[in-house]
């Protein structure tokens, strides 16, 4: 098709094998592309060279503490959700360094690392990742302060979103207002639709991106089908909204009351039910290290032998250890019902207060991802009282 | 507010400015002041910050922390930080001597409200190293001295081997500063009040609105100034405290000085008891 500019939201249709080419094109323009692999029986983002890499026809099954992949007998190129890694394994890397410091002479030389140059590309990022992303947004660039890595990296990245087909029992992104249609920045969205693609375009690079592909523009009828598959999916994940969790059978299908959860939790910071989920959680930090908005790290110096040439490295730290909230004057969150109150009021509650979202995108990995199944949404709703 | 970003140092919040220490004054067993002036002229010359302000003191191979300036706001190019050795990181520094380099970043932080109480009374009511990050208050405004009504420090610490500054406390009265101090163990050659911080407020009788209260101390001390404060009927919105956390950042990034919705790094140090009021006395929070 000719290299005309195409305007920002409008539609397109491909036939699957342009994939390939759109895979091609992203890499032949330097960009590092990633996108979902399989890896030790997990969906996460790799180097993607080739649409052969991508897990087509699985889906996944996820309920708390349980993750498995299965094969299913469709051809889906997207039908598993979310996995382990989200966006923030590669904006916020779980280490950098920070700071190189070199003492010649008695006199220290401190200066920044090199950022890497080379931009990445995404393939496959779904709606609840692409609001943890604007939520992280908010964090390293939205203060007082801007943290220059992520900056960089986030100046340089391409989204190639993905709409959801369906839910796992563990998604309640209808509950956040996050999904499942994908809504946020993106430069190319895609929605399976009878074995070919519709794609939107977000942005002008996202135009920029189907030169070279084969593509025809999307007849409003398919666009309409396209559509109708997300809010299908959203009209799904609302009948949960009816059933209490206590009148489900089988698999629990997740979803949060989130009315006035602000002050909810606030008002009962000594409800017993945190002493109670204290006796399950491990503290061990699963969830802070799947969720992706979670961004709590530590800092800490490396150095050789000599002492004379020192790293400043930042790594994933989680309000779940008995280290972070260390003061000279003792540690203030000494039990596991403190920090686990920690972890949910901050999530649900203050969160608000510090950056006007919600830190919780509802994309269920801290339910998924828990050893002993410990659920977010159970929480709040024993809190509320909702709970027999 | 000064910030970072006002300041003439690089463009990336990380990197830490080298300094060279100039002075270095043992002030009470474990507590002493450090001159530090950066290497950068235009750093040195341009660099400012507020009282109450803090830098984050870098010892490559160490770590750093987070301590309060405490010189005079108006004396620029050399900048004092008064330090109680309390892990690595001032373990190291406290062996560093006179000629050493260290790296500076700052400064950050929220101020106490010097300007807002011009025309006010002041009491400031502290213990033991919390007069460090007061001490730049206590000079801004005995540098405008005609611009505040009464103005009071209450300090105390637990044994007089505690009390810093004390050769200043005369220049202090010359400049018409009410100062009271006490112990809360005396001995046998103390001719002063044996007792609490707070109470000391029964030795003032104060004008509830137009007065003004900034703390810093242990926790337990300001809880207790505070309700001095409230019993005499000073409003919240003109109680200050500072308020404590460990740092690995000092912007907001790395969660760890959180209490409830503040950052004490980018929301405080210094409070005012509106803010500070619901997460005040929460055990574990």
């Amino acid at each position: 098709m000719a290299n005309k500019q195409l305007p920002v939201g409008s539609f397109l249709e491909i036939d699957a094998t342009q994939l390939q080419v759109l895979i091609d094109t992203l890499r032949a323009s330097g960009y590092r592309t990633i996108g979902p692999r399989i890896a030790d029986g997990a969906i996460v983002y790799a180097d993607l060279t080739s649409t052969d890499q991508l897990p087509v026809g699985y889906i996944d099954r996820q309920d708390g503490g349980l993750y498995r992949l299965e094969k299913s007998d469709g051809a889906g190129f997207f039908d598993y959700v979310v996995g382990p890694y989200s966006l923030k394994n590669f904006l916020f890397p779980p280490r950098e360094t920070l700071l190189e410091s070199i003492r010649k002479n008695g006199t220290w030389q401190m200066t920044p690392p090199e950022i890497d140059p080379t931009p990445l590309a995404v393939i496959g990022v779904r709606s609840c990742d692409l609001r943890a992303l604007a939520i992280q947004d908010k964090v390293f660039l939205g203060g007082p302060y801007v943290d220059p890595g992520y900056k960089a990296r986030r100046e340089k990245l391409f989204l190639v979103a993905v709409n959801c087909r369906r839910a796992s029992a563990t998604c309640f992104c209808h509950s956040m207002n996050t999904g499942p249609a994908v809504n946020g920045e993106f430069d190319l969205a895609l929605t399976e639709v009878n074995g070919r693609f519709v794609i939107e375009i977000g942005s002008s690079a996202g135009a920029g991106a189907m030169a070279g592909i084969d593509w025809v523009p999307a007849p409003a009828r398919v666009v309409e089908e396209s559509r109708a598959i997300s809010d299908k999916l959203k009209d799904q994940m609302h009948e949960r909204d009816q059933v209490p969790y206590s009148q489900q059978t089988g698999t629990r299908q997740r979803h949060m009351d989130t009315t006035d959860i602000h002050d909810l939790l606030l008002n009962n910071l000594e409800h017993p039910r945190w002493a109670e989920v204290a006796e399950r959680c491990l503290a061990c930090a699963n969830c802070t290290s799947v969720c992706p908005t979670c961004f709590c790290a530590s800092v800490e110096d490396v150095s050789d032998l000599s002492g004379d040439n020192v790293r400043r490295e930042r790594a994933w730290d989680s309000c779940f250890t008995m280290e972070h909230s260390y003061t000279n004057t003792g540690t203030v969150r000494k039990t596991t019902a403190s920090r686990y109150r920690q972890w949910l009021t901050h999530k649900l509650a203050t969160w608000s207060d510090q950056f006007g979202t919600s830190g919780c995108v509802g994309c269920g990995r801290c339910i998924t991802w828990c050893p002993v199944a410990i659920d977010l949404t159970e929480e709040v709703a024993a809190i509320r009282g909702d709970q027999s | 507010m000064s910030t970072l970003l006002d300041s003439p140092l690089i463009d990336n919040p990380w990197v830490a400015n080298s300094a060279q220490i100039v002075d270095v004054r043992p002030e009470v067993p474990g507590v002493s002041t450090y001159d530090l002036v950066f290497d950068n002229r235009d750093v040195a010359e341009g660099y400012r910050f507020e009282p109450g302000q803090f830098n984050m003191l870098y010892l490559p191979g160490f770590g750093e922390s987070a301590i309060s300036i405490s010189s005079d706001p108006s004396r620029h190019g050399v900048l004092s930080h008064t330090v109680r050795v309390a892990g690595n990181v001032t373990q190291s520094l406290a062996r560093r001597k006179v000629g050493d380099r260290i790296g500076v970043r700052g400064p950050f932080g929220s101020n106490w409200p010097v300007d807002a109480c011009r025309g006010r009374d002041v009491v400031i009511a502290c213990g033991g190293i919390g007069l460090a990050p007061l001490r730049p208050a206590i000079y801004e405004i005995l540098n405008h001295r005609e611009d505040y009504g009464r103005v009071i420090l209450l300090y105390g610490s637990r044994t007089r081997d505690g009390l810093l500054y004390t050769s200043e406390y005369d220049g202090w009265r010359a400049k018409d500063m009410d100062l009271e101090v006490t112990v809360d163990i005396g001995d046998a050659n103390w001719k002063g009040h044996v007792g609490v911080v707070p109470q000391l407020f029964y030795r003032h009788r104060l004008q509830a609105e137009r007065t003004t209260v900034m703390s810093c101390g242990p926790e337990i001390m300001m809880r207790f100034v505070v309700f001095e404060a409230l019993a005499r009927k000073i409003r919240p919105e003109n109680i200050f405290v500072s308020m404590e956390r460990n740092m690995s950042c000092a912007m907001g990034f790395c969660g760890h000085c959180q209490i409830g919705p503040y950052f004490v790094c980018k929301d405080g140090p210094v409070f005012d008891y509106r803010q500070a009021q619901p997460f005040f006395n929460l055990e574990d929070f």
